[in-house]
């Protein structure tokens, strides 16, 4: 071939050069081949860890499992709460771009309340991003509403769950309190970490108190997710990916010595009244009966109580919310007269060995204030210790408080526990009050306040002035009394059975310090005036207790109302009312062998013969077995 | 008939010829080569694709007509491509002009609607730059003069610049390394290539400063993609993810979590490269690479055989940008460097970039079957 080429092409030199280029290519190529190779080296196996750690972090998500929470049963096995399905709206902070927007919408959508906005805003701010946040439990027909708008919110869910029930409703609330979503100050208190699946938690009452065990321990799953955090059910099936998971282990169950059907008569016996009763078995200190009157529906507490169903609640002049049986501070009136007349033998006074004459008023020696019998009570006439308690002398006591003294009225019934909380396993307790000379001188400011007058010695007598009680208190003291001294921590707990296994443990017995040094003929004196009460037709407790067929011991009491029994005030509608005397009334049964002491108060409704007796003869009946509880029960 | 003698009666009645059985131009080494990496892709790619027949049906139709293109050019005498080389080169540019004016595309105008097909006329100029290249150089005498070498760069650059221009940084980067893999085959002096290097050094700064944002985010992503993991720098974080999990095994077939649970981008193209990392680990990568290795060394063989320049440069030059595309795609892919749009050759989903490479394949089959009958 001819080449047209200029100079003349040397082909072979060209060649030379040519390959010279080729192998250095070569070379090159070889050497970022290396390059490559070493760089892969690099990721694959130098830092494989942390790259198949990073690529786990990627697709795994744990899903946290919640654990069943234990049931609460009654002394008869009767549940009180248990758990039913439902669907909770939950949400994962992360996923959501605008909170508030996707809050306002499912306001539109009728699925939250637009009060309660700031309240959940706080609620998924207090959680961690990647945390689901139940929002609201949804009914039925909501859950079906919000499945077909699913695709408008990403990032909302509704997952299906349990929700705590209270078959029982009000009657057992203020025993039982309720559970409600974990708040934000909740969640400073508990191990978060087992918590994760959890969205209610133990606000008051049992489920509060006994929250440890009832909760249980959570669990998890690990699931794989796509980029798009879509969880990918069959992947562990067809990949072998190793997910772990653990399962949750249930709460335990709780016994409570708590009877529902006496429950259910206390409730119905005082509804429509405000007013407490509480039961409690002398020879345990299980408490039967924990009533609060006007009490509110716990299952919308654990429904998800919406902000103004709240402030309807607590705003309420009778304070449904509030539980009267543990924290009301009421003056306990007569009721104080059987301990007093104990004390008046228990340190040998010569006032319980003479017989004295009730001419229906009473004067301190040197003193122009006449203290009198209550309103529209005749004078007594002739009476001994028996007689005074029976027909509730206010003279007699009068008396005998004047020689015993405030120092030795105090010491007594404190050794009663009043005075002081009982120490019972639910919170909320008030100490109610015992007056004394440092009592008093603690907490007045002037001089003359702060010493204690004779005459303010003669009302503690019969149980006014400054004595406040709890009708919790009371209860107890009157226990103390049926079992002649023998204390007992009241309790609601008697036992626990373990979610899993079902073995039970019983709880032992919580043993105060018996009042030994009380001579057994004198808590016979008191027992038998106490008896009298109920069977003596002149007895202030006859025309309730007179044809009961079971033996029954019992005390009235009528408080006069100074002011306002509790902290809350009342609105002036009510004043005329708020001025009636409180009811109260203690009793046991029976009287051999007392199985069952109940204190019963009936807020300004009149005398506790009239009030609070009824309703402590509907919830003995029911204990004894005529009250047509059954009827009710099926009721629910 | 002689082996001897049917070469001879084909070099003077090559064309009619070409197409009779006993005589089709088939270059074994290579073709077997390229069937286990295109087959070895294949096996990725239903993976990649999702578990997906009709990724893996589409990607073997792509490969036929990819065989098609490499029989093709193979029977083609290389000097008749020598002689259309000038004329391809300035169809394509014409092109490229076109699309310029009337193309369409997503964002970067690069097709040409031609009614039944769309075409990318960029993908041609691959080939045609160097062809064009070494037509110009193959009459004249090595190494290029200064001259000769500005006359190069023109052929380089405009096409570059109108690719450029679309904008298709990636292509545009790809056909100025086959011109210039090309130009430095011809044995340029080793001094100019080192001051050409620096004087790139230099222009770095102004480049930047005529770079598109997303192509500045892309360089800046690459010098530190973990400073936005979740935005820019999310698909390289999430592309090393896949291959460092990967480690020297591999997670298995059809196992890889970064792939399936949709963590990596751009799965069944850009990076398949990380879906192989992921599911075959180490040892597949090298397997992978070795293969790739023995294609460039067949290529680079057939180069230093080819005995005219024209042959000679345009083999050297198809073999060296083949490798570029193999070090540039797994270099991003692994983060050595920044993420420009080069698929991984034969593997990748695509059907452009299939039949260029195929077509690359062909014209060194050719050359290779072709060269006793070519002497100077």
């Amino acid at each position: 071939m001819i080449s047209r080429a200029q100079p003349l092409k040397d082909h072979w030199r060209e060649q030379r050069l040519f390959l010279s280029r080729v192998i250095s290519a070569a070379v090159i190529v070889v050497a970022l081949t290396a390059l490559l190779i070493w760089r892969l080296v690099h990721l694959q196996v130098v830092d494989y860890q942390r790259f198949s750690d990073m690529s786990q972090g990627n697709q795994i998500q744990i899903q946290s499992l919640a654990p069943t929470r234990g049931l609460i049963f009654d002394r008869a096995g009767i549940i009180l709460a248990d758990n039913v399905p439902t669907w909770q709206l939950v949400v994962v902070p992360e996923q959501i771009e605008n909170l508030e927007q996707v809050l306002g919408e499912l306001e539109n959508e009728g699925l939250l309340d637009p009060a309660d906005r700031d309240v959940l805003i706080d609620l998924v701010r207090s959680h961690r991003r990647f945390e689901p946040v139940t929002l609201a439990n949804l009914s039925e027909t909501q859950a079906a509403h919000f499945a077909v708008r699913r695709h408008h919110f990403s990032g909302v869910n509704v997952q299906e769950g349990l929700i705590r029930n209270y078959p029982f409703g009000a009657a057992a609330a203020h025993a039982l309190g309720y559970v409600g979503s974990i708040s934000a100050n909740d969640l400073e208190q508990i191990d978060r970490a087992n918590y994760a699946g959890t969205f209610q938690i133990g606000k008051t009452g049992v489920e509060r108190a006994y929250e440890e065990q009832l909760h249980g321990r959570s669990g998890f799953r690990q699931q794989v997710v796509n980029a798009q955090g879509r969880i990918i059910s069959d992947w562990s099936n067809s990949r072998g990916a190793g997910l772990e998971e653990r399962l949750p282990e249930p709460g335990n169950h709780v016994h409570l010595g708590l009877d529902i059907k006496l429950q259910l008569a206390a409730q119905g016996a005082l509804d429509g009244l405000r007013g407490a009763a509480v039961a409690i078995d002398p020879r345990t200190g299980d408490v039967l009966t924990l009533v609060s009157t006007p009490s509110f529906d716990p299952n919308r507490f654990a429904a998800g109580l919406s902000g103004a169903e709240f402030t309807e609640l607590s705003t309420d002049n009778n304070l449904p919310l509030f539980n009267r049986a543990l924290a009301g501070r009421y003056p306990p009136g007569s009721i104080v007269k059987p301990f007093y007349g104990l004390a008046g033998l228990h340190y040998e006074t010569e006032h319980v060995a003479e017989d004295h004459f009730c001419a229906g008023d009473f004067s301190l020696p040197g003193n122009s204030r006449v203290y009198r019998e209550g309103r529209r009570v005749l004078p007594h006439g002739e009476t001994t210790l028996h007689s005074a308690i029976v027909r509730s002398c206010n003279v007699y006591f009068y008396g005998l408080a004047v020689e015993l003294g405030i120092d030795r009225m105090e010491e007594f019934m404190k050794s009663f526990g009043f005075g002081a909380r009982t120490g019972i396993d639910i919170a909320g307790e008030n100490t109610g009050l015992m007056p004394s000379r440092q009592w008093k001188s603690d907490n007045f400011s002037t001089r003359e306040q702060r010493s204690w007058y004779p005459g303010e010695t003669v009302s503690t007598g019969i149980g006014q002035g400054f004595t406040e009680v709890t009708p919790l208190q009371l209860a107890h003291a009157t226990a103390t009394l049926a079992a002649r001294g023998l204390r007992r921590r009241p309790r609601l707990l008697v036992a626990t059975e373990d979610g899993q296994t079902g073995d039970t443990n019983a709880l032992a017995l919580d043993v105060l310090e018996p009042m030994s040094d009380v001579d057994p003929e004198h808590w016979q004196i008191i027992h038998d005036a106490l008896y009298g009460v109920t069977t003596e037709p002149r007895g202030t407790g006859f025309s309730s207790m007179g044809d009961a067929f079971y033996s029954v011991a019992g005390k009235t009491g009528t408080a006069q109302v100074v002011g306002v029994a509790q902290d809350e005030e009342y609105d002036e509608e009510l004043i005329d009312e708020q001025f009636r005397d409180n009811g109260l009334f203690v009793a046991y049964a029976p009287i051999e062998n007392p199985q069952i002491a109940i204190a019963v108060i009936v807020e300004n409704n009149g005398g506790g013969g009239r009030t609070a007796a009824p309703v402590a003869r509907k919830v003995l009946d029911a204990y004894f077995g005529t009250e047509p509880y059954v009827a009710q029960l099926v009721a629910f | 008939m002689s082996l001897s003698s049917l070469h001879f009666d084909q070099a003077r009645k090559p064309w009619p010829r070409a197409f009779r059985p006993f005589s089709i131009a088939v270059d074994f080494p290579l073709l077997i080569t390229i069937f286990l990496v295109v087959g070895l892709g294949m096996v990725v790619l239903y993976s990649a694709a999702g578990e997906s027949n009709s990724a893996m049906l589409r990607q073997g139709v792509r490969f036929g007509a990819g065989l098609v293109a490499f029989f093709t050019l193979a029977q083609i005498p290389p000097r008749y491509l020598r002689i259309w080389s000038p004329w391809i080169f300035l169809g394509v540019l014409g092109l490229l002009l076109m699309v310029m004016l009337v193309g369409v595309g997503e964002g970067s105008q690069r097709w040409l609607d031609l009614g039944f097909v769309s075409i990318q006329p960029s993908e041609f100029m691959k080939l045609a730059v160097p062809m064009m290249i070494a037509w110009f150089l193959h009459e004249r005498s090595l190494p290029p003069t200064f001259g000769q070498l500005f006359v190069l760069m023109l052929v380089v650059a405009l096409p570059a610049l109108l690719i450029a221009r679309q904008p298709d940084l990636g292509t545009a980067l790809l056909v100025v390394a086959a011109g210039a893999l090309t130009i430095l085959l011809a044995g340029i002096s080793l001094r100019l290539i080192a001051g050409l290097t620096i004087a790139a050094l230099i222009a770095s700064p102004i480049v930047w400063l005529f770079m598109l944002d997303y192509q500045r985010a892309r360089v800046m992503m690459f010098l530190d993609p973990w400073e936005d993991a979740q935005g820019s720098g999310y698909n390289i974080i999430q592309s090393q993810i896949a291959i460092g999990s990967g480690g020297t095994f591999g997670k298995g077939w059809l196992n890889g979590t970064q792939a399936h649970l949709e963590y990596l981008p751009e799965r069944s193209t850009d990076f398949i490269f990380a879906v192989m990392a992921e599911e075959f680990g180490l040892v597949g990568l090298v397997t992978l690479l070795v293969l790739y290795l023995i294609l460039i060394g067949r290529g680079l063989y057939i180069a230093a055989e080819a005995q005219d320049t024209f042959t000679r440069l345009l083999a050297g030059s198809i073999s060296l940008t083949f490798f570029f595309y193999v070090f540039v795609n797994a270099g991003m892919v692994s983060g050595l460097l920044p993420v420009v749009g080069v698929p991984l050759p034969l593997v990748s989903a695509g059907g452009t970039s299939m039949v260029m490479l195929m077509a690359g394949f062909g014209i060194l089959a050719g050359i290779s079957r072709h060269r006793n009958l070519l002497a100077p």
